[in-house]
């Protein structure tokens, strides 16, 4: 007896001139055009495709669609490679790679089999008993061996070339698979006039038509396939899209597609992406995906050569592949019996067919005179062979053993409707005695299911349910019909009833979940220690929980559990399935947002300066910041420290562009900021900036800033850069919610005005040189006050406010003045050797004059916390008045700002160090504050750093340890003032 | 993905929006006591069922607009703005 695959000599959707080679494992192999790599390898009587998850035991190809456990290999080679696709849905193409998975070393000779020799280790729950003792032992060693035994494919380490990208579409109805059913859907809602898109997994469209030997209208159903598709492709409002999965189903019909663009060449063509993530928004769904065979438990049912009888039936027909050369067919319903004549029609000998049920239904044939041996109410015991079938045993209701020598066993369990989708929208199927499978119930409004996916098998009802469909989408979505309703004829069926065969008189190792290595007794055991649930007899056998999601396991697992608990199947119920359908890349997910393009890049007006005079940037959010402006030869420290100096001693520029700014106006704008901030807003005269502090309504401080009174009902508002967008949405929150009364209207202006600071005692006569013939003196802009003037046509605001604790001015122009304004005051500032500070040298400034920022403004810190307390009105409510008031928000022994610096100058602080009386022998418990802000501050010598510690200022002239066990380092510290440097302000009035 | 119809700006993504959270708690009055206001900062029911929630048009005109959602089925079933008074289909 010859053994394994073939490929016939004629028939099939291939093309026999086009002969293409392609790699397996490193063999060279010849297929032809229109094969799949799983019809290829068939044809050259490969059987083995893959060994199982836990046990590595020997696995072929069950399938021949997305549904397939078995056959995963890892596609493409280098960067390109990726796991765990399905041979049955790949297209060779010349010098395609694919390797086999989960082998050591290789796919015949696995060292890991001996796993099957201690299967009792690997039962239900494995995970979590095998491996419980010693706990020491699971991060080194058992992981490790999991891992290596256990696991589907490796995932690339360098960096896929390819790109992927998504698109949006919408439409009035949306068809998810091309079998008759979808087809006649699209066309009857195409022929009214409604926007149509049709998505199909395969290169192909026909769905099961292509696998089968039927006719429409008296011709195979190939020719009505094409002209029906013709006819969609001529309409202006049809989009048919094939190579393409419904991989999950969102709100609001949303479907997402993933169309594998150029997975069927080697390399994308210039231009294309690799695949392409769509988000279709329909107004109707039709889901017309089809059902998938059920394959049968017995023995050994997993061995290489068992197939889905309706797979081997699509092999023969679609690729002229015969899976084997002598096989037996186990049915439990009459479409068994049509594999048996599909073989026979192509000259293949069919062993024997051994039919569950005592009688079939109305056939095309009688096997008897094809001289097919039919044994029937016989049901399979267990396959045997050790690396592929050689035979099978089965047993009739007398329980007479007989074995049948073959080496392909074709099983059909049944069919269970593709009821993914479906179940996705949130609806739980429902089990339908009759076809002893699990069928949609109730939809989601503007979804259906038609055809086999909805239980009707035969083509007829499939035709006329799909028209059916098609018309009623078409008309909800407002489309009447105009359509003629014509549906094709075909010969009618007339099948028998199925016989709902689950355990059975099965023996041996039985196999459930073929992907993850879920046998019945798994089920039956789970059961038993209590895992009555079928979500939780999902999530402790792992039964459903692999890629293909238990495509071909999960009704037999269930049917498995429902027996065990001696319940019925509809009782038991099913899991819910999750998108994706099929397993999907993550670069389709990601799409163009990957590196530089996760998120936007925000520069300031300034930037083009900054990089032409040698700016290091950092990210501050969104946005790019000058960080420092290095010569050559500085490091980071020595920069940041000349920086400093140069402000203290004569003039520096600094961008402070990525503040937020808000424009507010109204009658009430003086009152909104009131309700805003914790201080008084009322009186600020015109031409008046003032410090704020917002509360979030819990209390604890959220924001800080200056805003400026421009006019009576004018008011320009500055917050923190990470807090611009949420500042903005609480005021729109507490304008158009809580006091719609309020007549104020705001917007941002962050992008409207750029800014810098112009801070050291030199800034005064920069800022007159800038702007000749504008009075800056301190009778006109005297500390915190505002100018609003113009030079050259420039509108300029100046600030006088300091962050240094400098004499300095924040000058703010239109942001397309940028550029040219920063030259303008920088050229200005030539003679006192004015240079550009970045944003240590900013932090270096502010942490010597005890200004609190992000580090200290965490979202857990009161205004009293920061020595803000006294800033807050008693005569007026204000968000987070009332909760600030609480005991916790006021206990006297809340770490409150203090400044520390180092005992020892030679030793450095670390931001994030917690302070403890001790120097050894400390744990978490008994830390009294922490460390917020370092530096190592050129004014005072040493480094400093802003903390909060118990106590408060009582502590000052105090030592404490400061400990950071990351580094294991520990520091003596006393703690002073938080204002370093220029206590008394004296230099920022100038 | 949610559509949701903005009273200013008609039918617009989800994406466009923020979502803020329960329109049923209204800011108590400055002079109500302590556990007033800790009830309006901290607690929420978590109705299954309908909702009237806040949705942010942050990417579009900016106004909060008042949604009548199911937090079982993802329906809507209307939309304002925060000054209407919405209906709210039985549970």
């Amino acid at each position: 007896m010859s053994v394994g695959g073939k490929r016939l000599d004629q028939g099939g959707a291939i093309d026999r001139q086009r002969t293409v080679e392609f790699t397996f494992d490193g063999v060279s192999y010849n297929g032809h055009q229109g094969d799949t790599l799983a019809s290829a390898l068939l044809a050259n009587g490969v059987r083995l495709f893959g060994r199982s998850f836990k046990y590595h035991r020997p696995r072929g190809l069950l399938g021949i669609g997305f549904e397939e456990p078995n056959a995963l290999v890892e596609l493409r080679s280098g960067a390109r490679a990726e796991p765990n696709t399905r041979a049955t849905g790949i297209e060779i193409f010349d010098g395609m790679e694919a390797k086999s998975q989960n082998r050591f070393p290789s796919l015949a000779f696995d060292l890991l089999g001996v796993n099957q020799l201690f299967g009792r280790f690997f039962t239900a729950g494995f995970y979590y008993k095998t491996f419980m003792w010693p706990a020491g032992f699971w991060e080194p060693v058992y992981e490790k061996l999991i891992r290596r035994a256990a696991g589907l494919g490796t995932a690339s380490r360098e960096s896929d070339p390819d790109h992927y990208e998504h698109s949006h579409a919408h439409c009035d109805v949306l068809v998810v698979g091309t079998g008759p059913a979808g087809l006649m859907a699209a066309l009857t809602a195409a022929q009214t006039g409604a926007r149509v898109m049709v998505l199909e997994d395969r290169a192909w469209v026909g769905g099961m038509l292509a696998f089968e030997d039927q006719k429409i209208e008296g011709a195979p159903a190939q020719t009505w396939v094409d002209a029906t598709l013709h006819q969609l492709q001529s309409m202006d409002n049809v989009r048919v899209m094939t190579r393409t999965t419904a991989v999950g189903v969102y709100d609001g019909n949303v479907v997402v597609g993933l169309q594998r663009v150029a997975d069927h060449v080697a390399e994308p063509g210039l231009g294309d992406p690799r695949q392409r993530l769509w988000i279709l928004r329909a107004k109707q769904t039709i889901f017309a995906t089809g059902s998938i065979e059920r394959p049968m438990l017995f023995g050994n049912n997993d061995l290489p050569g068992v197939m889905l009888a309706s797979a081997v039936r699509g092999y023969v027909h679609r690729f002229a592949v015969t899976p084997g050369r002598a096989v037996v067919i186990v049915t439990t319903n009459d479409d068994g019996y049509n594999t048996a004549f599909a073989l026979h029609e192509a000259g293949e000998p069919v062993v024997a067919i051994v039919d569950a049920r005592d009688k079939s239904g109305e056939l095309a044939k009688d096997p008897s005179t094809l001289g097919i041996k039919v044994y029937r109410g016989s049901l399979p015991v267990k396959a045997v062979g050790w690396q592929s079938v050689k035979g099978l045993v089965i047993e009739n209701a007398q329980q007479q053993r007989t074995t049948i020598d073959c080496d392909c066993i074709a099983v059909s369990g049944g069919f269970n409707p593709d009821v993914n989708l479906y179940s996705q929208t949130g609806h739980a199927p429902v089990w339908n005695e009759s076809i002893a499978a699990f069928v949609p119930g109730d939809h989601r409004s503007g979804s259906q299911s038609v055809g086999a996916c909805n239980g009707d098998f035969s083509l007829a009802d499939c035709l006329s349910a799909g028209a059916a469909s098609g018309a009623s989408a078409a008309a909800v979505a407002g489309f009447a019909s105009s359509a003629s309703g014509a549906v094709p004829s075909v010969r009618g069926e007339h099948p028998g009833t199925i016989a709902a065969v689950w355990l059975g008189r099965s023996e041996g190792k039985v196999f459930v979940d073929l992907q993850n290595d879920v046998t019945a007794q798994d089920v039956t055991l789970a059961e038993q220690e209590g895992y009555v649930s079928v979500e939780h007899t999902k999530r402790y056998t792992t039964l459903g929980m692999a890629t293909d999601q238990g495509k071909t396991a999960n009704v037999n697992g269930i049917a498995v559990l429902a027996a065990a608990r001696g319940q019925a199947i509809a009782d038991v119920g099913t899991t819910r399935y999750r998108p994706p359908t099929v397993p999907v890349a993550i670069g389709a997910f990601a799409g163009h947002e990957r590196g530089k393009n996760f998120q936007p890049i925000r520069k300031t007006a300034f930037h083009a300066w900054h990089e032409k005079n040698g700016a290091v940037f950092v990210e501050a959010g969104q946005w790019l910041r000058a960080r420092h402006y290095p010569l050559p030869g500085e490091d980071i420290m020595a920069a940041l420290k000349r920086e400093a100096k140069m402000v203290r001693e004569s003039v520096g520029m600094c961008d402070v562009s990525t503040l937020g700014k808000i424009e507010i106006f109204g009658p009430d704008a003086a009152e909104f900021l009131n309700r805003l901030y914790i201080n008084n807003w009322l009186k600020l005269p015109i031409g008046k900036a003032r410090y704020g502090v917002m509360l979030r309504e819990d209390g604890y401080v959220y924001d800080d800033g200056t805003t400026s009174r421009l006019g009576e009902n004018h008011f320009f508002m500055t917050t923190t850069t990470a807090n611009a967008a949420g500042v903005l949405a609480h005021m729109d929150y507490h304008s158009q919610v809580v006091w719609p009364d309020l007549d104020v209207v705001f917007c941002s202006a962050t992008e409207q005005w750029c800014g810098f600071a112009l801070a050291g005692p030199n800034s005064r006569t920069v800022l007159e040189k800038a702007l000749p013939g504008v009075d800056v003196g301190d009778e006109v802009l005297p500390f915190m006050g505002v100018l609003s003037t113009e030079v050259d046509g420039m509108p300029v605001r100046i600030f006088r406010i300091s962050f240094s604790g400098e004499l300095a001015y924040e000058v703010n122009v239109p942001w397309g003045y940028g550029v040219a304004a920063w030259e303008r005051f920088f050229a200005a500032g030539q003679e006192h050797g004015i240079i550009a500070y970045g944003t240590e040298a900013l932090t270096v400034l502010r942490i010597e004059k005890g200004h609190a920022a992000g580090q200290e403004l965490d979202g857990r810190t009161t205004a009293a916390d920061l020595g803000m307390g006294r800033m807050a009105s008693k005569t007026k409510s204000f968000i987070g008045q009332p909760m600030s008031q609480r005991a916790g928000m006021t206990a006297a022994d809340r770490p409150s700002l203090v400044g520390i610096k180092v005992v020892d100058s030679s030793q450095r602080l670390r931001g994030g160090a917690h302070l403890f009386d001790r120097i050894d022998g400390v744990d978490s418990r008994g830390s009294i504050g922490w460390v917020t802000s370092v530096t190592d501050s050129p004014a005072v010598g040493c480094w400093i750093a802003l903390a909060f510690i118990k106590g408060g200022s009582e502590q000052i002239g105090k030592r404490f340890y400061a400990h950071y066990p990351l580094k294991d380092e520990v520091v003596e510290v006393e703690v002073c003032s938080p204002h370093f440097f220029d206590p008394d302000g004296e230099r920022l009035r100038g | 993905m949610h559509q949701i119809q903005c009273p200013w700006c008609g039918v617009r993504d989800e994406a466009e929006f923020q979502y803020k959270g329960d329109a049923t708690v209204v800011r108590p009055t400055d002079d109500t006591d302590e556990a007033g206001f800790f009830r309006y900062v901290y607690l929420r029911d978590n109705p299954k069922g309908w909702h009237t929630e806040w949705w942010h048009h942050v990417a579009g005109c900016r106004q909060f607009v008042k949604v009548v959602r199911n937090t079982l089925t993802h329906e809507i079933s209307t939309s304002g703005t925060p000054a209407d008074t919405l209906e709210v289909p039985e549970s």
